[in-house]
């Protein structure tokens, strides 16, 4: 049922990477249900504008739950209190009518504050660029059908590609580990014929990156998977510790 | 070196000497079960793992093993602490899906390392370390000496104090939490796990610490009823 709600949104302010940050409490007046929870934002920031006030900094795009961009720490949980969903996509209808929502943003080293409720993910970019890919030769494709993979496998490399790089594993990662993310990108590559070649050189230079840019030691606690949007299951984190070990190993 | 400068690799360490340990805990409970039915047969055991130089050798690895299990779990807490960042979330939760002990491993490890300190003292100390140094016979205090071979002795004499069966219930439960966790997490680590197998090894590592700890204390539980007939 729509109905509208009293809110307080408890958000945290940064002025910058550097500057001390703190909690300032907004109330939030007959916001409808129906209501995203970005919405809600977008309509704090049109009040705080019209009072003369700086606007919240937080990031989105898509709104649509496939872009990864949004990312804010709603009540304890990356993403908010919904499952295998993004914050763009949870609506008002989660809260109570008076209910105080602490919203923060991703708490890690690997990911540091740029200002309010952004932060900056480009180390999930670097981890990319150090093995997120397949090399071809470029040309004329051929037909998809030429190379057959098992259905089955097909389903589970898709299953990996379904992560959209948000960063909420390493959000809700007591260890701040990004095993998640990189065991994802791997598998959706290394699970396909196409991306065996590079697969071994793939797990080793991802990884590599990973641990260079300061992301901790998975303990395989699974906070990740139960907080990811797109449900991304530990079981890609067994396949990349074996791509890795076998790797090194044969080293 | 992968199995220092990586992360994957410092976890293997860690699930490689947990494993053994595990192995280790595993026999270690079965030979104290034989106390219950034969004190003669436990210490026959106890003398053949007495200060022999096979026996010594296995000493000095398990120390080996429990130091470098400590070290790396130390190690691997602090740079995760580090990865974390200096500023904590005001507001956190945990998922049902997340089992309390994978959290707090190295707490339950400090405890299982305490634990440990005093059992070696209760024991090994009497024991082992009292043959190598030539003792025929230990002090326990208030009359009572207990040649270092006869284990089961000892473990009547300890047991018999309740303080000692309330710690070492404790400690038991606290290395029951760290297995329920550790068991299918060195598995996970080693890369042996997939999504039908996770759920399987889940249940397994519940019901083998399960039968590892209820036979430890089952010991310890039935040597103090034994103190009070
Ligand atoms: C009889 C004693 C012990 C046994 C059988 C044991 C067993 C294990 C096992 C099997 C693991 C899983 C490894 C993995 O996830 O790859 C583990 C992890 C761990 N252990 Fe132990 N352990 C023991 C004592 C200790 C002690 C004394 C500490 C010291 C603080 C400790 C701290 C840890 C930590 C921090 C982890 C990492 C958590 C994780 O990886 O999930 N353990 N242990
Ligand atoms: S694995 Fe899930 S939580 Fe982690 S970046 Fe990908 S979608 Fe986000
Ligand atoms: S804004 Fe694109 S996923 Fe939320």
């Amino acid at each position: 049922m729509e109905k509208n709600i009293n809110v307080k949104l408890k958000i945290w302010r940064q002025r910058g990477p550097k500057a001390k940050g703190e909690f300032k409490t907004y109330e939030m007046k007959d916001i409808p249900t129906d209501t995203s929870f970005l919405e809600t934002m977008d309509i704090l920031n049109e009040e705080l504008i019209s009072r003369g006030e700086e606007p919240i900094v937080f990031d989105h795009d898509c709104r649509e739950g496939i872009c990864g961009m949004c990312s804010l720490y709603i009540n304890g949980h990356p993403h908010g209190p919904a499952t295998g969903a993004t914050t763009c996509q949870m609506y008002m209808r989660r809260f109570a009518d008076g209910e105080t929502i602490t919203v923060e943003p991703w708490r890690s080293a690997g990911f540091p504050v740029i200002r309010d409720l952004m932060v900056d993910r480009s180390a999930y970019d670097k981890i990319m660029q150090a093995g997120g890919y397949t090399s071809v030769n470029t040309g004329a494709p051929q037909d998809a059908n030429a190379i057959l993979i098992p259905k089955d496998v097909a389903d589970e490399a898709m299953d990996a590609a379904a992560c959209i790089g948000c960063g909420a594993c390493v959000a809700a990662c007591k260890n701040g580990s990004a095993m998640l993310f990189v065991s994802a990108k791997v598998s959706q590559l290394n699970l396909l014929p196409q991306g065996k070649p590079e697969a071994a050189k793939r797990a080793k230079a991802m990884l590599a990156k990973m641990d260079e840019l300061g992301f901790g030691n998975c303990t395989n606690t699974r906070a990740c998977e139960a907080e990811c949007p797109k449900c991304v299951s530990i079981s890609h984190i067994a396949r990349l510790n074996r791509h890795f070990i076998g790797a090194k190993l044969k080293d | 070196m992968w199995l220092f400068t990586s992360s994957v690799g410092r976890k293997v360490v860690m699930s490689v000497t947990g494993l053994a340990l595990i192995l280790f805990i595993t026999f270690h409970m079965a030979m104290n079960l034989v106390a219950i039915f034969s004190a003669e047969g436990y210490n026959m055991v106890c003398e053949f793992l007495g200060a022999n130089w096979y026996a010594l050798v296995a000493t000095v690895a398990l120390a080996g093993l429990v130091f470098i299990h400590f070290a790396y779990a130390f190690w691997l807490t602090w740079l995760n602490r580090q990865a974390r960042g200096n500023q904590r979330y005001a507001v956190t939760s945990k998922p049902k899906a997340v089992e309390w002990a994978s959290q707090n491993m190295f707490v339950l490890g400090l405890i299982v390392i305490l634990g440990l300190l005093l059992h070696l003292f209760n024991f090994w100390f009497n024991m082992q370390f009292a043959e190598i140094m030539h003792k025929d016979l230990v002090d326990m205090g208030g009359g009572a000496l207990i040649a270092p071979h006869d284990g089961a002795a000892f473990i009547a004499y300890t047991f018999s104090k309740v303080w000692y069966v309330v710690l070492y219930l404790v400690w038991l439960c606290a290395l029951w939490f760290h297995l329920t966790h550790g068991f299918w997490s060195a598995l996970q680590t080693l890369g042996w796990n997939n999504q039908i197998w996770i759920e399987r090894w889940r249940v397994i590592s519940y019901v083998y610490s399960s039968i590892i700890i209820g036979g430890f204390a089952l010991v310890v539980v039935w040597f103090y009823v034994k103190s009070l007939l």
